[in-house]
């Protein structure tokens, strides 16, 4: 069995390595369980590490990639003594204290657990959504763009990730078809305005996908007009999807409260309903879901635990009563 | 690159994955590709662990478009075990170490 660490912080994208950056500071040498490699945003960094130009995060004014942003991060909270795991907490049990977390067979303790495990993309469930990833069907436009040089391709959503994915889809696309189910975006204006102006890029409406067509690769997709119950083809050998996130929370089903969707459900800044244990970032977050607003949350979960741990009567080591910021 | 790993090209392909002894992975990857560089070091310590029982290469999609295109790899990191030269498994997207291991470990 492990000693018992001050706290454990579960992800890694901008709140978790926030939170790390001030637990680190605190004297509290976190350990980040940063989780592990894939293509999709469920990896070490988070969903920043699949997009390109960070364009609205305070203090890069040409702007900074997803990737070098989150190494940036996790450099300086590495600096000031925080420790990465690179795997995925498998299990977890908050029913006692010190918590207990399980990496495969592993057991961890931490006398405080800080929850930044983020959203994941949704896909759109269609049979055989999973068998084309790979052949035309893609997770990660940053990755797969090049191998669409000439294609005519498609990405489904309204929001900026769609408009990103589909503005950086044009560097290599002959032409991107955003497919919307309404009939206005929920972008940004800047976004909007970008992609209206680019010629490659065509909206098609109050639609939704409803067959993939082609068996050894995409080769189509079957969409219906949600008005008017129409359906038509459309030629497309690639699809991108940014139709939403769901949390990443089924490691804690039936031991925090979470909300219709699967949120986490905090109260009092970070505190979630097990004392001790506290949550940051896209995982309690449906509403601002950026990069600064997680960040932000990072720091307020940090500073929770810290508070708490100082007001608990057992032994642990922290030595300064409060930290000066 | 560590020890244990090929670099292949269209050039060296067929002589290096037809002819190889053992099994041979086969990481199709570009530098811009972010999923990419995270496996890089998993490859690695899997080259290390396997020494002997499996080969590693390494294509660069960007340079290598024949080879790229004859296995229809519209996604990268793809990786593709061969045994005896054919394709044994094939596994698209970035994966954890163990979950490599359990992957291919039926095949070695």
């Amino acid at each position: 069995m492990s000693d018992i660490r001050d706290v454990i912080i579960i992800g890694s994208g901008p709140a978790g390595l926030t939170a790390a950056i001030y637990a680190a500071r605190a004297n509290l040498a976190p350990l980040v369980i940063e989780g592990e490699p894939s293509s999709t945003s469920d990896q070490p960094g988070g969903q920043l590490m699949l997009t390109t130009d960070i364009e609205n995060y305070p203090g890069f004014v040409d702007g900074i990639q997803g990737p070098e942003l989150m190494d940036t991060f996790r450099k300086q909270a590495a600096r000031f003594g925080a420790e990465y795991l690179t795997a995925k907490a498998t299990q977890v049990d908050f029913s006692t204290r010190p918590f207990s977390l399980w990496v495969e067979d592993e057991e961890l303790r931490a006398r405080s657990v800080i929850i930044s495990t983020g959203a994941r993309s949704l896909m759109l469930g269609l049979p055989n959504e999973l068998e084309l990833v790979g052949h035309g069907v893609s997770t990660c436009a940053t990755c797969d763009g090049f191998f669409f040089r000439g294609h005519t391709i498609a990405v489904v959503g309204g929001g900026d990730s769609a408009l990103e994915e589909a503005l950086f889809l044009t560097k290599f696309a002959d032409k991107v078809s955003v497919i919307h189910r309404r009939d206005a975006l929920r972008a940004s204006k800047i976004m909007q305005n970008r992609a209206f102006a680019n010629a490659k890029i065509e909206f098609v409406w109050d639609s939704v996908v409803s067959e993939l067509l082609g068996t050894e690769r995409l080769e189509g997709l079957r969409l219906r007009n949600v008005k008017s119950g129409k359906e038509s083809d459309l030629a497309a050998t690639g699809l991108f999807v940014a139709i939403g996130h769901v949390p990443n929370t089924a490691l804690f089903a039936g031991q925090l409260d979470m909300d219709d969707a699967g949120y986490l459900i905090t109260h009092d800044g970070t505190r979630t309903n097990v004392e001790g244990v506290f949550a940051s970032g896209d995982v309690q977050d449906h509403v601002y879901r950026q990069a600064i607003t997680a960040a932000g949350s990072g720091c307020m979960a940090a500073i929770d635990a810290e508070r708490w741990l100082e007001s608990q009567p057992h032994e642990h080591h922290i030595e300064a009563t409060t930290t000066d910021w | 690159m560590a020890e244990g790993i090929t670099t292949l090209t269209d050039a060296t392909f067929d002589e290096e994955v037809k002819g190889s002894e053992e099994p041979i992975l086969v990481d199709f990857w570009a530098d811009w590709c972010g999923p990419c560089k995270l496996i890089a070091p998993i490859l690695e310590e899997l080259a290390t662990e396997y020494g002997g029982k499996l080969r590693i290469g390494k294509l660069d999609v960007d340079d290598n478009p024949a080879v790229t295109g004859r296995f229809s790899v519209m996604s990268i990191p793809t990786l593709i075990l061969f045994k005896d030269g054919d394709v044994a498994t094939r596994l698209v997207g970035a994966k954890g170490k163990n979950q490599l291991r359990q992957e291919i470990e039926a095949f070695l």
